[in-house]
């Protein structure tokens, strides 16, 4: 009896999934977006696996805050799934470095992807690229339609007239202006700073000075962004310093909210939540002909673990992901994550449309401490976190802002001279 | 019967059986608690002394350390840290204790009607998970769906409501405040266990004596349960210098506003296991988390060494 017990329990943990193995390959995929999970799982593993059919796909996202470091310590246990998605510039390529992520130079397909879509996941010489660009999001800002009509306001293009229709919402006193809280903090920077600021900074101009030293976070390109966002402090809704990002997320979808700071990540879940027509306008610029800036950030990226079981099944999905065919559907998905495939893809969303057309006019730039500058302790992109928050609770001067970010990049970043 | 009958017996030594089952008796706790209690302590006391050397984990002797206490931004993280920490516990015994042994004094009145029920109601947070704890208070003084502004509003008091979880002044007080409202169960029992340990002859012979009420409860009751006090005390002590759970799930990993919740347990969590784009560095962590066990060891030595040697004890 205990025999056939101590059999049976063998034959079930150790053996049944190596026969299952035998059969078809598992492929694990590493995320941060548990947002995703189920249109993952309805849409994009079924249309890879009936192609091929001996292959299986299981999408396994975790806490966007806790995804690097749990997939790092994954990686070094050997622990890791075969597909790890790769947050762009310093982190994936410090995890390629250390030698956890496999080259993807010679995949099939990747020639799909421009070169400024691949230097998020290229070393810097250029040579290896070692993810494959999945998607870029854009900021911006997405408002109620409705409420706009009902106050009778334009879609603001200068910062004057922003101001004149937040103030606007103000004295109306049905909407609650901006939504946006300071408790989480990241949204202070992501959806604040980054979101206005390359239109001060000069987008790519501004960012590459940053890195190359000839501008300091102390410079007045850097420093007057910070002094807009505190700007923004009395139009935001009571007890915003204890606002969290669903607060807000809930506060313009129920429809209390006219002007949401956004990304375009938030088109998907947005559209599921409001019932209200929904517009996009890009970060107003300072004055009325001014050339605008957007943060179009390469975002998302998924790379070959260097120490995958199946490395032949992973790099056939990875292949797949580079495909024209993966751009249309990966796009359409999820309205928001742009493709970055070369092969232009059609979107349907309407929202997302209008996210897309800035990139006629404006120039694109990505977020400043994404790159290079990114690498340090203390992090440039925590840092701005926490200093943007400040700033629009009020507790710290757009200049101390400066100061503090640029003290904390000189303690470890000597410019190429 | 003869006297040497009763020699006999007496001089042969009884041999007794090895007592096995002690040992057996304790392997069971004491494998447990050393696989996961000592083994990592000292894994973690051991990895404070090395780092990441062109990497390769070398040994480094107290580098970690020096590093910790002159780094300008380690150095001021920790010391913001420990001083949170600190204010974190006093108001716990300022508040929590002195209330914890007012309510098990209301309680051990004798006649007190529904006194097993207040008894069960002030002990249920501590029961409940921290989890549940921190997302309820987050709820309660949301102010967009809160109902703590509401309430207030009721009585008037809307004009005194604040994003009290928002900012910086408020933020530490309202987390501890959440805090003692969870664990007040703990002093309250054990000081009322203590309370009804008191023989009733003391208390009756105190009441001939003319010593009644609150001059009872100062002369007579609170020396006799000092010793449970200063048990509360340390319990305290330990817990607030150990404590991240709540904090955590209040205000999330960075304890914000501005750092302003951060205790030894937020910054031990983000500099070991990193937080979003900042990786987790681990001899640094095992460096915060030796001092912290440091820190601990020297409250609990000086209550062991020096308060509980002083203090009376009553034989009754």
């Amino acid at each position: 009896m205990n025999r056939m017990l101590k059999g049976l329990l063998f034959a079930t943990t150790v053996l049944a999934p190596g026969m299952a193995m035998a059969q078809s390959a598992n492929l694990t995929i590493e995320s941060w977006r548990n947002d995703d999970l189920s249109i993952w799982q309805e849409k994009i593993i079924p249309a890879f696996q009936a192609k091929n059919k001996d292959v299986k796909v299981t999408f396994a996202p975790m806490a966007p805050t806790e995804y690097n470091s749990a997939v790092n310590a994954k990686l070094e246990a050997g622990t890791a799934g075969d597909l790890i998605t790769c947050r762009p510039f310093d982190l994936s390529l410090a995890m390629f470095q250390k030698g956890q992520l496999a080259s993807l130079s010679d995949l099939p397909g990747i020639g799909n992807f421009s070169d400024t879509a691949k230097s998020a996941w290229t070393t810097d010489d250029g040579k290896t690229t070692f993810c494959v660009p999945m998607a870029s999001v854009i900021h911006g800002f997405i408002y109620n339609k409705k409420a706009f009509q009902e106050a009778g306001v334009q879609v603001p293009k200068t910062e004057d007239e922003f101001f004149a229709v937040l103030e606007k919402f103000k004295k109306g006193g049905t909407y609650i202006p901006l939504a946006m809280g300071t408790k989480d903090q990241w949204e202070s920077a992501t959806m604040g700073y980054y979101n206005i600021g390359p239109n001060y900074w000069k987008g790519e101009e501004g960012r590459k000075a940053l890195i190359s030293g000839s501008q300091k976070l102390t410079d007045a390109a850097w420093v007057e962004p910070y002094k807009t966002l505190a700007k923004w402090k009395p139009y935001l809704g009571d007890g915003f310093e204890a606002q969290t990002y669903p607060d807000s997320q809930n506060l313009f979808t129920l429809g209390r909210a006219a002007i949401y700071p956004a990304g375009s990540w938030e088109i998907a879940p947005f559209k599921a939540q409001a019932d209200f027509e929904m517009g996009a306008f890009p970060p107003p610029v300072k004055k009325a002909g001014d050339t605008c800036y957007i943060s179009d950030h390469n975002d998302i990226g998924i790379g070959l673990n260097a120490k995958a079981k199946n490395p032949e099944a992973a790099k056939k999905f990875l292949a797949w992901v580079a495909s024209p065919e993966f751009a249309e559907l990966y796009a359409n998905a999820l309205p928001g994550f742009f493709s970055l495939n070369s092969t232009a893809v059609k979107m349907n969303d309407a929202l997302a449309q209008e996210f897309v057309s800035w990139r006629q006019n404006c120039k694109p730039t990505i977020r400043p401490s994404a790159a290079i500058v990114g690498r340090g302790k203390p992090n440039l992109d925590l840092e701005m976190w926490r200093v943007s928050a400040n700033v629009i609770n009020g507790t710290e001067t757009a200049d101390q802002a400066g100061a503090e970010t640029q003290k904390g990049l000189d303690s470890w970043y000597k410019p190429a001279k | 019967m003869s006297d040497t009958d009763m020699t006999d017996t007496g001089i042969a030594p009884v041999k007794r059986p090895a007592r096995w089952h002690i040992l057996v008796f304790l392997a069971p706790a004491f494998l447990v608690y050393t696989a996961v209690m000592i083994l990592p302590l000292i894994e973690t006391l051991r990895l404070s002394l090395f780092n990441m050397v062109e990497g390769q984990l070398a040994f480094v002797g107290l580098d970690n350390f020096v590093r910790l206490f002159s780094d300008p931004r380690l150095s001021a993280d920790f010391w913001n840290a420990l001083k949170n920490n600190t204010i974190f516990f006093i108001i716990h015994m300022l508040v929590q204790n002195p209330v914890g042994i007012a309510i098990a004094a209301m309680l051990s009145i004798s006649g007190l009607r529904f006194a097993a029920f207040y008894r069960s109601a002030i002990f249920v947070p501590t029961l409940l998970s921290f989890v549940i704890v921190g997302f309820i208070w987050k709820l309660i003084l949301s102010p967009i769906w809160g109902i703590a502004p509401t309430m207030m509003d009721w009585v008037g008091l809307k004009w005194a409501f604040a994003p009290w979880l928002g900012k910086p002044e408020t933020a530490l007080i309202t987390v501890s405040l959440i805090s003692v409202w969870q664990y007040i169960g703990i002093p309250m029992m054990l000081i009322y266990a203590a309370l009804l340990n008191i023989p009733e002859e003391v208390l009756e012979a105190a009441e001939c004596d003319g010593i009644t009420g609150w001059s009872q409860f100062w002369k007579i009751k609170l020396p006799l349960i000092l010793p449970s006090i200063g048990i509360v005390s340390v319990l305290t002590f330990v817990g607030n210098f150990n404590a991240f759970d709540l904090i955590y799930s209040v205000q999330g990993a960075l304890a914000g506003p501005n750092g302003a919740t951060d205790i030894l347990g937020t910054l031990l969590y983000r500099t070991f296991f990193g937080f979003q784009n900042q990786m987790g560095d681990r001899s640094m962590g095992a460096t915060i988390a030796a001092v912290m066990f440091i820190i601990i060891l020297a409250g609990v030595s000086l209550y062991l060494f020096v308060i509980q040697r002083r203090m009376r004890r009553y034989q009754f």
